[in-house]
């Protein structure tokens, strides 16, 4: 890696003044941006680090809404929800490994927005609002692409509410190397509707998959999607799998993540 | 009762207690004082002319002490071939010069275009981002086809095309192969591809050069599976210094799979630049270097043909195949799809014509060479898969098909150059099919179809020559150098004992498994026997460990050199008790006048041999250490029968492996729990290549797999627990032990399993599929099912 400076802030004011600097980055668990850095593909001028800002660790279930502090764990959420939310924590306990668990935070994995990532699926699933430094953002505001987000140069993501549903599931294919999602997909039931949030599948990153979500509203059960399927042409196709492949999954997991719903 | 000492017995293995604790000594532990860093600047193109390098602003970055460009190595040697393969006209392949750093052009990405020493690594990768490198692109020549056309860019333009060589084995005579084909009952036809792998061993590949001007001496530490192999090409072909005033060391090694037999360019630079920079350099490969670096594995197109007689008799073979060599000839590059190769297309079946034709390209790829089974692998393969497509075309049962054309007879002369000494094939299979339990395979099948899934039995048999090689014999096919191996025993004088071994242990438990055999030998317990091995300033010269060769070469030279310590250590017994040596007998270290209560213990002998006060000085000298070279009569042939049970889930094309049987013939055996473990961990890796694993390259060269986030290893839930059996025993009947060697049986045994099974179940499941291939990603699989 390039040298920088490093800072440890403890409140989420120091963290935003310390992010002013020109080319100072957040770091949450590091393990999407150290190993960026150590092949040298960015080059912070200081990084600093969320994890001693007790604000961003806290965790709260308040009837119907479980909020998560924006430094908190993968593996801190299964723990913690796996009775609030167990499809959230579910996913959460299902990323990478223990040592990526361990360190990895929701924050850095909705900041970072990759498209084959599961966090955005359970935010857009959900309905989740995503709480910065300066404001509040809708999931269906949120994500705009392939690793682009709605956050601004120097914007810390302080916490993430998500209103806890009726019933959900996520089923996740796992591309075989990577083990992050081929296609995985979020389905979630709410009074006001079912949502269906489609990771790891599209070029243009994670999506609602609307005409599932209406049939769906119909009838919760799998067979209420038969004959229905996404276009192709805006899927990812790469050595792991075609378009048409992911198409097809998009399919097979959103009927999966129904039954296993219930 | 098991053994708890000696052959036979499965003591746990004694390296694993520092392997498992941190306590290992690996190549990257090594720090010399005052040491510098290098980092390699790395070709990112996969052809390209190189017009200029301008080092002069890097050259004046922190901590550089010198940067080094092709230019540096003009006066001294590429890197060398080890095997000289004669093609079908009687002309030597074509051989290129394989630079330490690239001189003119680049030919691969990955290849080292500078190398920057610096005080620290991270001064040495600054300084190498400020080298300006202008390159002219050429077309990268990646597909092989592509690459043996008329008009193809030439990787190599002083070679004449990009074809290394065009060679036949077996029956040359292709108008009777023909005939025979004519007359056939029936053809089974069928076209794959071997993919192309890379290694991966945990442990990635370092080198320290170090060089002392008080003695002109060097020494080189390096991730070597044969330090011996490596000082000799390195100082012979490459460097032109005198072996005896280099040393080379092996320490702990991580893993190999073939992957470190090979003498690379890094290992010769680090020597190089230590005495040029009068400081020891060091290299750590990353992983992401190591992607496009190390040797890569198979990568061979094949058409095979099977022609049958109207009893389902095999009457004749033949095989077309290209072989990826990459851009340059790595060590045993050439042999592989050759002798490793067409050797093996027999297998174990009396088909009597055989004809294989192989034809090897050069491409803009990273080298390609052995890798775990090496030849056998591609051979078992397509010969497995053609069998199994014409048990389904002609309605027989797999197994039966099989059976009826076994060889059965031994020793048997194969109509390609080898002669099996000794095999049991139907005794294996008889064993294959109890602990496959094939009887309740219907019932299982249903059981999967109640859960929407579709299941298949998938059925292989393999042959390997291991042991490589009788010296005499890879010398007319080709060989550079001889294959035999050596070991000392030094006992000492209050009777404990180290054997210093040519064979390397990266894996294989070594440590423990040979001093069973002395310890057996002798009489004594293994705690008093320890190897020592790696390093060619303390063993003798052997070759290392490959094609399943430690046990079976280095283990009989071990043999022969304990023999000689007991009959000189029994001569000193008939001394000391006052008879004639050939009435010593030797148990439990106990030497015994045959008939008498009379004994001297193996300590009290040992003491002897070196405080030889009471000792017949005039006819014995004193100490006890003895050396043997051991060069093999012939290849070892293990064999055995792998079962695989699949399931698929029609939804996904998702493929789980619920079971895996293997019966293997591996001779006498000396800790079955080593076997058990080498088998374990060669099924792993032969299932990560027929489910997982995929060296894929774009048509610009570019390796598309270059990281595990898209290059797919087998983990612990990608393969099931493994029933393993190793029972039935045919001893080789030409060495000592009567081992036949176990490292790469599961690796070339079981991909040929894991596709007949898919291909058995697709087709329980009504769907018209003969081949996929591999890997049998889920993507490929459903592609196949609704193709
Ligand atoms: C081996 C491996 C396997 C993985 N498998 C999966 C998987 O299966 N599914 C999956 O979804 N993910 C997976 N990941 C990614 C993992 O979840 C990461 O933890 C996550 O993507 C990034 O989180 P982090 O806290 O480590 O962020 P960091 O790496 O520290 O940061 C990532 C980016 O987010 C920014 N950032 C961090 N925190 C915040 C914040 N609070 N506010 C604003 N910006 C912030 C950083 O500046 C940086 O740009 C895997 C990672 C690895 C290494």
């Amino acid at each position: 890696m390039y040298e920088f400076e490093f800072e440890k802030p403890s409140t989420v004011a120091e963290a935003v003044a310390a992010l002013a600097d020109e080319d100072a980055q957040a770091l949450g668990g590091g393990q999407t941006l150290i190993p960026t850095l150590k092949q040298r593909l960015a080059m912070p001028s200081k990084l600093v680090s969320l994890s001693s800002i007790p604000q961003l660790k806290e965790l709260s279930d308040n009837g119907g809404m479980l909020t998560i502090g924006g430094a908190v764990t993968h593996a801190e959420v299964a723990a913690a929800a796996a009775d609030s939310y167990p499809a959230l924590a579910d996913l959460a306990s299902h990323i990478g490994d223990p040592a990526v668990r361990n360190r990895g935070t929701i924050g850095g994995s909705l900041a970072n927005n990759d498209p084959a990532a599961c966090y955005p699926a359970a935010a857009l699933g959900s309905g989740a609002t995503i709480v910065t430094s300066t404001r509040e953002i809708t999931a269906d505001d949120y994500f705009r692409g392939l690793f682009e987000t709605a956050l601004n140069e120097g914007e810390i993501i302080t916490a993430v509410r998500f209103p806890v549903p009726e019933k959900a599931n996520y089923q996740k294919f796992l591309q075989p190397a990577s083990r992050f999602a081929l296609v995985g997909v979020f389905v979630a039931k709410y009074a006001a509707g079912v949502r269906v949030a489609v990771t790891g599948a599209s070029e243009e990153g994670v999506f609602r998959w609307h005409e599932a979500e209406a049939a769906l509203d119909t009838s919760f059960a799998p067979d209420a999607l038969d004959g229905l399927s996404v276009d192709a042409g805006g899927m990812i196709g790469d050595m792991h799998g075609t378009k048409e492949y992911r198409a097809h999954l998009v399919g097979v997991m959103t009927k999966r993540a129904v039954a296993a719903a219930g | 009762m098991p053994k708890d000492n000696g052959i036979g017995a499965s003591p746990k293995r004694r390296e694993d207690v520092r392997f498992l604790t941190g306590a290992g000594n690996y190549t990257d532990d090594i720090n010399v004082n005052g040491q510098a860093h290098v980092h390699f600047l790395r070709a990112d193109v996969a052809h390209a002319a190189i017009n200029s390098i301008d080092t002069s602003a890097a050259e004046t970055m922190p901590g550089v002490v010198k940067i080094f460009t092709g230019a540096d190595f003009a006066e001294v040697g590429g890197i060398p071939c080890g095997w000289g393969v004669t093609d079908r006209h009687g002309n030597p392949q074509q051989e290129p010069r394989h630079p330490i750093i690239a001189h003119d052009t680049i030919r691969h990405v990955g290849e080292i275009v500078a190398a920057v020493v610096a005080d620290t690594l991270e001064q040495a990768r600054d300084a190498a981002e400020a080298i300006e490198l202008s390159l002219s692109d050429k077309p990268a020549v990646v597909s092989m086809g592509a690459a043996l056309a008329e008009d193809a860019t030439k990787v190599h333009e002083d070679l004449t095309s990009n074809l290394c060589y065009d060679w036949v084995f077996g029956n040359p005579d292709d108008d009777a192969v023909q005939a025979a084909f004519d007359s056939a009952a029936h053809v089974t036809t069928l076209e794959l591809v071997n993919n192309r792998l890379v290694a991966n061993p945990m442990e990635p590949r370092v080198a320290i050069g170090d060089y002392s001007r008080a003695t002109d001496e060097h020494t080189l530490y390096t991730t070597s599976q044969n330090p011996h192999v490596i000082r000799l090409l390195m100082c012979a072909f490459v460097l032109g210094l005198p072996e005896h005033k280099v040393r080379v060391i092996a320490p702990d090694v991580g893993g190999g799979f073939g992957s470190k037999i090979f003498h690379y360019a890094e290992e010769a630079f680090c020597t190089f630049a230590a005495k040029a920079c009068g400081r020891a350099v060091k290299w750590t490969s990353t992983r992401a270097e190591a992607f496009i670096s190390d040797a890569h594995g198979r990568d061979h197109v094949t058409k095979i043909e099977l022609a049958l007689d109207a009893d389902n008799n095999f009457t004749a073979l033949r095989t077309n195949t290209m072989a990826n060599m990459g851009a340059y000839l790595s060590t045993f590059s050439t042999s592989v799809p050759s002798y490793l190769h067409g050797t093996l297309m027999a297998g174990n079946y009396k088909t009597p014509i055989v004809q294989v034709n192989v034809k090897t390209v050069f491409t803009n790829t990273v080298p390609v060479d052995a890798y775990r089974g090496a030849g056998r692998p591609e051979a078992t393969f397509q010969l497995e898969r053609v069998i199994d497509k014409a048990a389904r075309e002609l309605g027989a049962d797999p197994i039966a098909l099989r059976r009826q054309n076994f060889i059965t007879e031994f020793p048997y002369e194969t109509p390609v150059a080898l002669t099996y000494d000794t095999g049991d094939y139907v005794a294996t299979m008889d064993k294959l099919e109890q602990v496959a339990d094939v009887a309740g395979f219907a019932a299982r099948r249903a059981e999967s179809e109640k859960n929407g899934k579709l299941r298949g039995f998938g059925i292989n048999c393999y042959i390997e020559a291991c042991g490589i090689a009788p010296s005499n014999i890879v010398g007319m096919l080709g060989a550079r150098a001889g294959l035999y191996d050596a070991a000392t025993v030094r006992v000492n004088a209050t009777g404990s004992i180290s054997v210093m071994v040519g064979a390397h242990s990266h894996g294989q438990g070594h440590e423990t498994s040979f001093p069973q055999v002395v310890a057996d030998m002798i009489g004594i317990d293994e705690s008093m026997v320890d190897i020592v091995h790696g390093d060619t300033g303390r063993v003798p010269f052997g070759m290392g460990t490959y094609g399943s060769r430690s046990i079976a070469v280095c283990g009989s030279a071990m043999v022969r050199a304990t023999e000689k310590i007991i009959n000189k250590a029994k001569k000193i017994a008939a001394h000391l008790m006052e008879a004639s040596d050939a009435d010593i007998e030797l148990k439990d270290g106990q030497f015994t006048v045959a008939g008498t209560d009379k004994s001297v213990a193996w300590g009290d002998v040992c003491l002897t041999a070196y405080v030889p006060h009471n000792y017949p000085l005039e006819e014995l000298e004193p100490g006890l250490e003895e050396t043997a070279f051991y060069d093999p009569a012939n290849f070892t042939y293990p064999a055995g029968a792998y079962a695989c049970e699949v399931e698929v889930d029609p939804d996904t094309g998702k493929v789980s492996i619920e079971r895996f049987s293997a019966a293997d013939d591996f001779g006498n055996i000396i800790n079955p729990m080593i076997v058990d473990g080498q088998v374990h961990g060669g099924l792993g890796q032969g299932i990560g290549q027929a489910l997982l694993e995929n060296a894929a390259y774009d048509e610009d060269g570019q390796l598309l797999s270059a990281s595990f986030m898209d290059y797919a290893m087998p983990r612990a839930d990608d393969v099931p627990f493994y029933q393993v059996d190793h029972s039935c025993q045919t001893p080789c009947t030409h060495n000592p032990l009567g081992v036949k060697g176990c490292g790469e049986a599961g690796a070339i045994g079981s991909p040929p399993a894991v596709v007949n099974a898919v291909i058995d179940a697709l087709q329980s499941g009504g769907k018209d599929v003969t081949h996929i291939d591999m890997p049998l990603s889920p993507a490929r699989v459903w592609a196949a099912m609704n193709g």
